[in-house]
């Protein structure tokens, strides 16, 4: 019997321009300049004297169909069917009437969508998938994110922060969630637990070896088997060696914790990019609300936002302040983890008599 | 009529509170769908124990190598070894490219909604982190026919695996006033020429292209890409005299010396009488009364975009646009996240041409990535093992000072091809003259 006809894949990548809002697709690349008229809404002047409105909404992402059918409801009876998705997962309508702003507002915020998002606010969280799908996850991330923005909330919808402050959350250290002002990620905190029946059948060993950062996996024979070993006063429990080799499973309910990371910064305004650094570590992966997490994030922010001065992004803040006032002033204990003795750390170490008291 | 959910103490506490739910998102789905019943409880079962439990597979659709990420079950019987959860025993996610700067009309969103409802879960990210339109939860079966949906709409799936990895661009040109280039353009034009890179997974490892409009980077694409080309440009800021009185009028000196001139990282900003305002061809200035104007020195200027950011229209991005491209940004283990370093320190980015150009060069750079970087190792990471000088050497580029923060400072150099190195940079320059 003849196989049935399978349908190949039309490859392509498509033109945007189809999907632009019609006054966007007129004024594209001649905008003159924009303010921002409330938090949430941006207004952007064409060279041409054209303009547009943007609100910008939360959403939880993760998205059910009836969710994404109501944004488009709305969508069709006040954006003129257009909407575009920001990198933080917020929903942003365009409007050429200022007419039509404060009932869109409204229709949204009665839908549950909060606007905001903009300027000087906590922006949404980008976030991993955790427990819901991804196939490493010590933590969930729309969880955590959830109780964060729940507790963030007046943060998104106003502008009172000193700059912006973006957030990630990340499932394993991996960190696909990326860098932020502060970023909550899980820290694995132990060795692998190897299941010595398992990884010869299921890991090819000399590509699990060569994964480990710190060369402490080594070959084995365990109970006659062919299997694999942990140096585990070497191991840095980074959790490279659990993809290719599930059988070492590096998460564990207990010891895996939750760690906070702070001055991120993608833009290179004023300061060129910089990287998250460690701030804490150790807090317990407390489903469903996760509240020492919480608790560490709002102290950050409200210190930030108490001290910063205007357009300091976190960075920027703990950069005038240094880093002893930042423990100080947030109360965080400073640790000997938080030295640096990874490659090229001693660039990190102070070599200077500048000293804070 | 869907079966009776499961009991869900944990998940319920996540629909309270005023940030919209995806729990409750989920619930509604399972009012129709077996399979998010499942699967709510399936979660449920990772809150109470802490742990994750899908694990990842091979599912892929015909003519491809990635884009679907497979996910089985781990939560089992122990008994029989049937999963616990068994009408989600599957829950594969379906990787599809967002079109540049993720714009899209209603009809759009509808019609994907409608494949999803009838082939998958129902549940839909937009977008993952990749960038991707993440269409969560399918069967093995229905992954097939919900791909041929999507894809006669005009969609073709992300990368995933060791592959060119899908691109992102931000808003851009579309509705942003400090856009200096076409990213979606751009975006478009090199996705094109590496279809066959995403599709079939042939490299090292993955590779990343983003692309931002300007230095605010609002793609994240230095710490996050492979290849990110930041938008910028060459000669003088543009400037707006009624539009730099209106701020001013608004936010007063205090503001302007603080949040402006005091912030500028390079300390290329002064506050003159207008009539003191040096008349050299790098110079611009902005008045902010009728006697007094803040003076730039372009030939300081970082393109920061600081204090564009703050006087938003009185100050402006240049004419003479393009971008700098930096390589090798990466967050993965090994050797720790990098930064992406400056390969080219500007492009021009203005006719058909320069956009071939930037697809050349790109294409040179996973060239040299497919044959130089050992297996799971990220252009970052071949750089460090490599060295910047012999990435340079090997894709072809001449070294410039804005590739470093400063020049090397350990003794430790055999300079024997001194000589031949001035003398080659030194004829190149006059050629170029």
């Amino acid at each position: 019997m003849a196989q049935p006809q399978m349908r190949k894949p039309v490859e392509y990548f498509l033109d945007n321009k189809k999907f632009l809002h019609p006054k966007l697709a007129a004024n594209y690349g001649n905008w003159k300049y924009h303010d921002r008229p409330r938090p949430g809404v941006l207004h952007h002047v064409s060279n041409t004297g054209d303009e547009v409105w943007t609100v910008r909404a939360g959403t939880q992402r993760q998205m059910d169909v009836h969710t994404i059918r109501l944004l488009c409801d709305i969508a069709d009876q006040y954006a003129e069917g257009r909407v575009r998705f920001t990198i933080r997962s917020n929903i942003e309508y365009i409007v050429s009437d200022e007419a039509k702003v404060g009932p869109l507002i409204e229709a949204l915020e009665k839908n549950g969508f909060p606007v905001g998002g903009t300027g000087n606010s906590v922006s949404m969280v980008a976030h991993t998938q955790g427990w819901l799908h991804c196939d490493i996850p010590g933590t969930d991330a729309s969880g955590v994110v959830k109780s964060m923005m729940d507790a963030l909330f007046e943060d998104f919808k106003k502008e009172e922060m000193p700059n912006r402050v973006r957030l990630s959350t990340s499932c394993c250290e991996i960190n696909c969630g990326g860098q932020a002002d502060i970023a909550v990620i899980i820290q694995h905190t132990k060795p692998p637990k190897i299941n010595h029946d398992l990884v010869a059948n299921v890991c090819e060993r000399p590509a699990v070896v060569a994964r480990c950062p710190v060369a402490a996996i080594r070959p084995a024979l365990v109970n006659g088997k062919p299997s694999l070993e942990v140096d585990e006063k070497k191991c840095v429990c980074c959790g490279a060696c659990y993809p290719p080799c599930p059988p070492m499973q590096i998460n564990d309910p207990e010891h895996s914790k939750l760690a906070i990371w702070v001055g991120g910064k993608n833009s290179n305004a004023r300061s060129k990019p910089s990287f998250h650094k460690l701030v804490a570590a150790g807090l317990p992966n407390n489903p469903p609300r996760w509240p020492e997490v919480n608790a560490i994030v709002k102290k950050i922010l409200d210190t930030y936002k108490a001290d910063a001065r205007p357009w300091e992004r976190m960075a920027d803040w703990i950069e005038r302040i240094g880093w002893p006032r930042f423990f100080e002033k947030t109360g965080l204990p400073f640790t000997k983890y938080m030295i640096d003795d990874w490659r090229g750390s001693r660039y990190n170490l102070n070599a200077s008599n500048h000293v804070r008291f | 009529m869907a079966k009776q959910l499961h009991p869900t103490p944990m998940l319920d506490q996540l629909e309270s509170g005023p940030w919209p739910s995806f729990v409750t998102g989920l619930k509604r789905l399972a009012k129709d769908k077996d399979y998010v019943v499942d699967l709510l409880g399936h979660l449920e079962h990772s809150y109470e124990t802490r742990k994750g439990y899908w694990k990842g597979g091979t599912v892929g659709v015909f003519g491809y190598g990635g884009g679907v990420i497979p996910r089985f079950t781990e939560i089992k019987d122990e008994k029989t070894g049937q999963p616990v959860f068994k009408d989600a025993a599957e829950f594969h996610t379906l990787r599809i490219m967002p079109p540049p700067g993720m714009h899209y009309d209603t009809a759009t969103l509808r019609k994907f909604c409608d494949i999803w409802e009838k082939y998958g879960s129902g549940l839909i990210a937009l977008h993952g982190q990749s960038g991707d339109i993440m269409f969560q939860g399918c069967t093995t079966e229905n992954v097939q026919p919900a791909w041929d949906e999507i894809n006669e709409m005009g969609f073709d799936m992300g990368g995933a695996g060791p592959a060119v990895r899908t691109a992102m661009s931000c808003v851009g040109a579309a509705r942003c006033e400090q856009s200096c280039y076409d990213e979606a353009l751009a975006h478009q034009k090199i996705i094109n020429n590496f279809l066959d890179d995403i599709h079939r997974p042939a490299l090292p490892y993955k590779f990343k292209f983003k692309f931002s409009g300007c230095g605010n980077d609002c793609m994240n694409a230095i710490q996050r890409a492979d290849m990110a080309v930041i938008g910028t440009w060459r000669d003088n800021m543009k400037t707006d005299d009624e539009l730099g009185k209106k701020w001013f009028a608004k936010h007063g000196m205090n503001e302007l010396i603080n949040d402006v001139v005091n912030m500028c990282p390079t300390r290329a900003l002064q506050v003159k009488d207008t009539k003191d305002v040096r008349k050299d061809a790098h110079i611009s200035a902005v008045a902010i009364n009728d006697t007094q104007s803040l003076e730039i020195d372009n030939k300081d200027c970082v393109r920061c975009m600081h204090c564009i950011n703050v006087m938003t229209g009185a100050l402006g991005p240049g004419k003479d646009k393009g971008a700098t491209i930096l390589v090798g940004g990466h967050g993965h283990l090994k050797i720790g996240a990098t930064l992406g370093t400056v390969v080219v320190p500007f492009m021009d980015l203005k006719t058909e041409e320069d956009y071939d150009k930037l697809v050349e060069l790109a294409q040179n750079i996973v060239d040299f990535f497919a044959e130089n970087a050992l297996e799971h190792e990220r252009t970052g990471e071949m750089i460090e093992r490599i060295g910047l000088v012999n990435f340079l050497e090997g894709i072809g580029l001449d070294p410039d000072a804005n590739m470093v923060n400063c020049p090397r400072s350990n003794p430790y150099v055999r300079t024997d091809g001194w000589d031949e190195e001035v003398a080659r940079i030194n004829a190149k320059k006059k050629a170029a003259a």
